[in-house]
């Protein structure tokens, strides 16, 4: 097996295997685990203060615990975080952080205090008016207190200097993403569509310095890789909140398609912007929120997530769009209205498929995916 | 000479003048803003902007039976049957423009306020980018603590003023500070009176039928700010006050027999339908969450003040103070029973209703049921389902009440 694969190999098993990877890496660095709500938490806060920030964002669960505090008609993926925190999975994580990006977080925070109280709760506010001086300035004020509750509950004491640190090491990170999701693209076969989740999935479970060093080793070898021929392949741009289950990403790779890029929450959303590189820490960290655009759970006046995507879609030449609507999931819901105009408007083929992170059958989705590539083709 | 005129009759004038006067200004050439229920409507009365509400026309369509042909065309839009029934309501109105139930002008700018949900936010963000106008967002973040704290007042404070200077943009004048203060004034007035009616209900017999909350919660909405709706309020408040002290229930043909509170908003396609099952069976609604939605105190001029009371609306509350409200309503009100609205538009309000209910039957001990439902939507109603919980918590209520009498 050549570096490449191995890389790939491991990454892909750290992916798949959640739990076991975040007791390996929290074995290995000898560090606490803070769990991070979707979409964004502070992460270099926490990696500042010597602990690893946990990715939450669901997973294959099958019970009914979570029937006790959520109706039917509550997103898959906080319905698969409740019935996890209610068998008691995330007791190795040393805190949580819970965001209130929608209504939906809001209430799963409310009903976790009540039915974990063993966990410890330090929730985050991101102000909607991110932009505006009143939001920056309150966004400064929630990350130092957030700093405070981490540093009570880690029992530490965070400096300046190590969150500057922090800062640098995950705008190092983000930028190594960008260049790695492009990289990607010049290797079809290497990376298909199940591969490249993955690899960009194992950073949740990772410190992210040994995920950096992975990702750096893999851009190393791979620019100097004559690239493999994408040649018959339909380039698409996956958008949304995420694209699990896996075997979604199977019937992409079943029927032909190349992820060439995505606009997705819990991939791309998260590194495709660095904060400016000055300033103090907290102004570094509320400008960067302040920057991101074309996220369904950030405020955005303009709207300008379509704009966003057909930039995309002409920079990576792109045959069509895929809008994968975690069902329940009203942020979303709301944009694609605007989003099947916008694209339509310029003639880009658009797929819309409702998902749910656990299902019982693919097969419909097999269907259109087929039907899809056919149309393309 | 002038017949007096009921506060029934005078709360349907208003609306009517209301929906009219907006007609008029947008005419003159005034701005219209489309705003959330309760939003700082202080602040646009001032700016001399005709404020109009989204929620009030879609409930309002929903109870003349007109939303179905709206939220199908919403739907056709690519609008999910699984988001917010009042916003397919009124994105599809924002385009069609025309309903039997009545109709309001375009907005010229929007106003939204996220105390009562983020949906807002997007559901707003659609308009303002569909009719390519501004949009104000005033974000209220959600208090997770008990109480509301410093730091959120202190980042609402700082938007209030970034929208002063945003109205004066939009407008090309100067804000007026002197109508700012009589807005407040005004619609401090109308809130007290507002809450003081609906307290009247607290006597027993209650002299409220408690679904009369729902009718006059459209005039609050539009008409806090004038003192049309200030008068109204009082009288409201004078002929309750009236009827209670001569010993008068909610109705005339019947007995008030069960005194119960309705978690969540109306069923407005089913109003007179979940009406009259309660009255069936001699069910009084005499309060609801709705009383303190509007009672946004404080004083006059004074930012902070105004940035707590709209943040401290209970559903922008964490839960542990949701429960505390319902426990205290429960006492005040003399409660034998809640029903909980599972409002398939709202996911706000349900996501914390089964551990409020558990926690609010374990410290007062009283039956409650849920039904699924919807604000808006005909087709998330079942009546047979909703009239089977409410006779499972008549059964509740009476066994409690024979326990009681020995």
């Amino acid at each position: 097996m050549d570096r490449v694969s191995e890389l790939l190999q491991e990454l892909k098993t750290i992916a798949r295997n959640p739990r076991k990877s975040i007791e390996t890496t929290l074995k290995n660095s000898g560090k606490k685990g803070v769990g991070c709500f979707p979409v964004y938490a502070p992460e270099e806060l926490i990696y500042a203060a010597d602990a690893i920030p946990i990715g939450m964002w669901g997973g294959p669960t099958k019970g009914n615990l979570s029937d006790r505090y959520l109706q039917t008609f509550c997103c898959s993926v906080m319905k698969a975080n409740t019935e996890q925190a209610l068998l008691k999975q995330y007791d190795l994580l040393s805190a949580v952080i819970m965001t209130t990006f929608c209504d939906t977080l809001k209430c799963v925070m409310e009903n976790w205090k009540a039915a974990s109280p063993q966990l410890k709760i330090i929730p985050i506010v991101y102000p909607q008016n991110r932009k505006a001086s009143s939001g920056i300035e309150f966004f400064k004020e929630e990350l130092m207190r957030v700093k405070g509750e981490l540093e009570e509950i880690l029992k530490c004491s965070v400096e300046d200097h190590r969150i500057q640190e922090s800062i640098d090491l995950y705008d190092r990170y983000r930028r190594a993403m960008g260049r790695f999701v492009k990289e990607m693209n010049n290797f079809p076969i290497t990376f298909d569509a199940v591969t490249r989740h993955l690899v960009i999935k194992a950073s949740y479970f990772m410190d992210k310095k040994d995920y950096l060093q992975k990702v750096e080793e893999l851009l190393g070898i791979l620019q100097n890789r004559s690239p493999e021929s994408s040649s018959g392949k339909k380039k698409v741009i996956l958008s949304g909140l995420m694209s699990e289950p896996e075997e979604l990403l199977h019937l992409f790779d079943e029927n032909g398609f190349q992820v060439v890029a995505d606009d997705l929450a819990h991939e791309s959303r998260q590194f495709r912007e660095s904060g400016p590189e000055e300033g103090d820490w907290q102004t570094r960290m509320a400008q960067r929120v302040a920057q991101q655009d074309g996220c369904a759970f950030l405020y955005d006046q303009e709207k300008t997530r379509g704009a966003g995507l057909l930039r995309m879609k002409e920079y990576y030449k792109a045959d069509a769009v895929v809008l994968i609507q975690m069902k329940f999931c009203d942020p979303e819901e709301f944009d694609y209205p605007i989003l099947k105009e916008e694209l339509a408007s310029e003639r880009v083929p658009l797929l819309y498929l409702e998902i749910e992170q656990q299902m019982d059958s693919l097969e419909q989705l097999r269907t259109r995916i087929q039907s899809f590539s056919e149309m393309l083709a | 000479m002038e017949s007096i005129k009921t506060s029934k009759q005078l709360l349907n004038e208003l609306l009517e003048k209301h929906y009219a006067e907006a007609f008029l200004a947008k005419e003159r050439g005034d701005l219209v803003a489309w705003c959330t229920s309760i939003s700082p409507q202080e602040l646009l009365t001032a700016s001399g902007i005709y404020a109009l509400y989204p929620e009030n026309h879609a409930a309002a369509i929903g109870a003349r039976k007109k939303s179905e042909e709206l939220i199908q065309y919403a739907e056709g839009k690519g609008y999910s049957s699984d988001i917010c029934s009042y916003a397919r309501v009124n994105l599809a109105y924002m385009e069609v423009l025309d309903s039997e139930a009545g109709n309001i002008p375009k907005p010229d700018l929007i106003f939204c306020c996220n105390n009562i949900c983020n949906t807002v936010i997007k559901w707003y963000e659609n308009i303002a980018k569909e009719l390519g106008i501004p949009m104000i967002l005033f974000d209220m973040p959600f208090n997770h603590e008990y109480e509301v704290n410093g730091q959120n007042v202190k980042y609402i404070k700082r938007q209030l003023l970034e929208a002063i200077e945003n109205l004066e943009t939009i407008t090309g004048k100067k804000f007026d500070y002197d109508r700012f203060g009589e807005v407040m004034k005004i619609s401090r007035e109308t809130s007290v009176w507002w809450k003081e009616a609906s307290l009247q209900a607290r006597r027993k017999p209650s002299p409220l039928n408690g679904f009369d909350l729902f009718n006059y919660m459209a005039t609050i909405v539009c008409a806090r700010g004038t003192i049309e709706g200030r008068d109204l309020f009082k009288l409201w408040h004078d002929e309750l006050k009236e009827k209670g002290e001569k010993g008068l229930g909610p109705w005339k043909d019947q007995e008030e027999k069960y005194r119960v509170m309705w978690d969540g908003i109306a069923c407005w396609p089913y109003l007179g339908d979940t009406y009259k099952v309660l009255k069936k069976y001699g069910v009084n609604m005499v309060t609801s969450t709705y009383p303190d939605s509007w009672y946004i105190v404080y004083d006059e001029n004074d930012l902070e003040g105004m940035a707590r009371a709209y943040s401290s609306n209970y559903v922008n509350r964490n839960l542990d103070f949701g429960v505390d409200n319902i426990t205290k309503i429960v006492l005040d009100f003399e409660l034998d029973g809640i029903i909980y609205h599972s409002n398939r538009s709202c996911k706000f309000m349900d996501f914390r209703q089964f551990e409020v209910q558990r926690k609010v039957a374990e410290r007062t001990g009283i039956p409650s049921v849920i039904f699924d439902g919807d604000q808006t939507d005909p087709r998330a109603f079942s009546l047979a389902q909703y009239e089977t919980r409410v006779q499972a918590l008549v059964e509740m209520m009476e066994k409690r009440k024979q326990e009681d009498r020995g």
